[in-house]
């Protein structure tokens, strides 16, 4: 019973970093600019594809692939940003809600164009696979590897937010945009660099996801909701939030298929709802 | 009735005006014309007609809530499924055939879900709505899983059975019988939507739309309003549902899927939200699109409505019946 706990906290703390790695992007993007953006995921599956991709045709290795992939998606996102969210920032959210779903489709279209239908899989460097002991049990050494980079990503963005000038300037535009743009920051300019890393983030983890969630086009449209339940159950724009919204996600998902395979999709759902109907605006937040 | 066909096409012209019913134009006959006419022009593709006519009544349903009451949601095949499932199971396992009250059980289910969840639901508005009506969809679609005792789960219903309609005409090969029956349930439903939209329930609903604020502070019944309207919605989305699951025989889990939410906003938008015959406009061609492109591969059907979302949204915000009144007027001006 007690290994069974350790496991399911194991195996649900390793989903939620990806979770939270994919999603923290969109929260904050999201908090700025109040755009109601459901194509992040693509973003996520084209990280996903440029690391089999890189590791298939160019014989990289996957820890070189990673940040390869967060390079070329966060700067590729940044044409998008322009050319397709730009234009709908003062449009109304069904428009933006419209527009992202498109550029979803567009994506599951071409990505199934390029890479086919079927699932894709990456061979994993033989230091990740296997188990790792850790004194008391053993652990799946690739789960434990996520957790690692989880936490790493997450003290890293930490850092960043709370101690630089850049995360100063990010958090102003989160909390009052308007305010933060008559003091003098280009909160557009902010938006884009913050979009282009957002992305980049998604990339890194729909990499890393390749191996424990899989990887087919429809991706972005599969996990869609979880990503967007991580950002709006933890709140608009809080890094804090998202993190917990992540872990209570991953452990609750896990711990649900665990106990009642058939039917523990079923958990998440009904925490969402019961979360966002006593707070609406999320756990963390911000209320206007 | 098949006699009912005939007052499909020219019915609508006697309707007596009543109080805040705008009259009929003789334009609105055109598209009933279309569809009695695809009857006799286009016999052998009446499968997809009815295909067509089950969207056209669901699209309609949420133009209701979407483009006239302005409530966005991501979870409208919830109550599509709640409808198809209704009226399979009530099939199935009640052993009741009988097409018509099955359709109406149909309704009455959806409109019973409907209620119970936009009660809670729609005290929200913007992100936290589109994802509680996201959720929601997939919770009661976890829920079908679930049962699949009783709903077949991830292999299907079967053992639907339904009797012939008015105990004379069967579910023929061609579809005929059935294109006939799915027209009359959608002109009952579009007089009811039409009385709706042109009443002063449906005026004080765009006034939510444009301004819930205003609203509230002449006091007028914001919750209730948009509560009454999506129950309607709901009833009308779940006889389309029921529809569907009478002409198939079957039901699948994708009734409630996120891909059908997201095309019937596709065929409202496209058509033109908040404009009756939108819906027909929009249904017709997202249905006759996808049957066609995806014959020739799946991603060029999925980029292809992509890009049609995107340039929608990008350039013709008013759905194509905004394109053709936008020509219209230009060429009034032009002449």
């Amino acid at each position: 019973m007690l290994s069974a706990a350790v496991s399911i906290l194991f195996d649900g703390l390793a989903y939620a970093m990806i979770l939270f790695i994919i999603a923290v992007g969109l929260s904050i993007t999201m908090g700025m600019m109040n755009f109601v953006n459901l194509a992040h995921g693509v973003f996520a599956a084209a990280g996903g594809y440029a690391t089999v991709t890189m590791m298939r045709a160019w014989e990289l290795p996957f820890l070189a692939a990673l940040p390869m992939a967060f390079l070329i998606v966060g700067a590729t996102s940044v044409i998008f940003e322009r050319l397709l969210y730009a234009p709908l920032y003062r449009r109304s959210e069904l428009d933006q809600v419209l527009m992202t779903i498109g550029f979803v489709f567009m994506a599951i279209g071409a990505f199934t164009y390029v890479w086919g239908p079927n699932p894709l899989g990456i061979e994993l460097p033989p230091y990740l696979r296997g188990q790792v002991d850790l004194g008391f049990r053993s652990f799946p050494t690739y789960r434990l590897f996520m957790i690692g980079i989880g936490f790493a990503m997450i003290l890293a963005l930490w850092l960043t937010f709370e101690r630089t000038l850049l995360g100063a300037r990010i958090r102003a535009a989160v909390d009052n945009r308007r305010m933060a743009q008559s003091l003098g920051i280009n909160v557009g300019r902010l938006f884009t660099l913050t979009f282009a890393v957002g992305s980049g983030l998604a990339a890194v983890g729909g990499g890393l996801a390749v191996e424990l969630i899989g990887l087919r086009p429809i991706f972005a449209i599969q996990n869609l909701v979880l990503f967007l339940i991580v950002v709006s159950v933890g709140g608009l724009g809080s890094i804090r939030g998202a993190f917990l919204a992540a872990l209570l996600l991953g452990i609750i998902d896990t711990a649900g298929k665990y106990v009642w395979p058939a039917g523990g999709g079923f958990f998440i759902y009904a925490v969402t709802v019961a979360v966002l109907l006593s707070k609406p605006e999320g756990l963390y937040g911000k209320r206007d | 009735m098949a006699s009912g066909t005939s007052a499909a096409a020219t019915g609508g012209e006697k309707a007596p005006p009543t109080l805040g019913q705008k009259g009929w134009d003789w334009a609105e006959a055109l598209p009933w014309l279309v569809l009695v006419g695809a009857l006799f022009t286009f016999p052998g593709y009446l499968a997809l007609g009815c295909q067509v006519i089950v969207m056209i009544i669901f699209a309609l349903s949420l133009d209701l809530v979407l483009g006239y009451a302005g409530i966005i949601t991501l979870g409208h095949a919830a109550l599509f499924g709640t409808g198809a499932y209704a009226a399979g199971m009530l099939s199935a396992h009640g052993g009741w055939n009988e097409p018509i009250t099955g359709l109406l059980f149909a309704g009455a289910v959806a409109g019973l879900v409907g209620f119970a969840s936009g009660w809670f639901l729609l005290r929200y508005r913007g992100l936290t709505l589109l994802m509680l009506t996201l959720a929601t969809a997939i919770l009661l679609q976890e829920l079908a899983n679930t049962l699949a005792l009783y709903t077949g789960g991830f292999d299907g219903l079967l053992g639907i059975a339904i009797d012939p309609l008015l105990g004379r005409f069967d579910n023929d090969l061609f579809r005929q019988n059935y294109y006939v029956y799915g027209l009359c349930v959608l002109f009952v439903l579009f007089l009811v939507v039409r009385r709706i939209v042109t009443s002063p329930f449906g005026q004080s609903l765009v006034g939510i739309r444009e301004n819930v604020q205003r609203m509230n502070a002449i006091g007028a019944p914001v919750h209730g309003r948009l509560v009454a309207v999506y129950t309607i919605a709901a009833a009308i989305a779940g006889i389309a549902g029921g529809l569907f699951a009478q002409m198939h025989a079957f039901v699948t889990l994708q009734v409630m899927g996120f891909q059908l939410s997201g095309a019937v906003l596709i065929a409202v938008i496209l058509g033109g939200a908040g404009r009756l015959y939108g819906a027909f406009i929009g249904a017709t061609i997202y249905v006759i699109l996808e049957d066609q492109l995806a014959k020739l591969s799946p991603e060029f059907w999925e980029f292809g409505v992509g890009l049609v979302l995107v340039a929608t949204v990008m350039f013709a915000r008013r759905g194509l019946f905004g394109v053709a009144e936008d020509i219209a007027r230009l060429g009034k001006r032009r002449s």
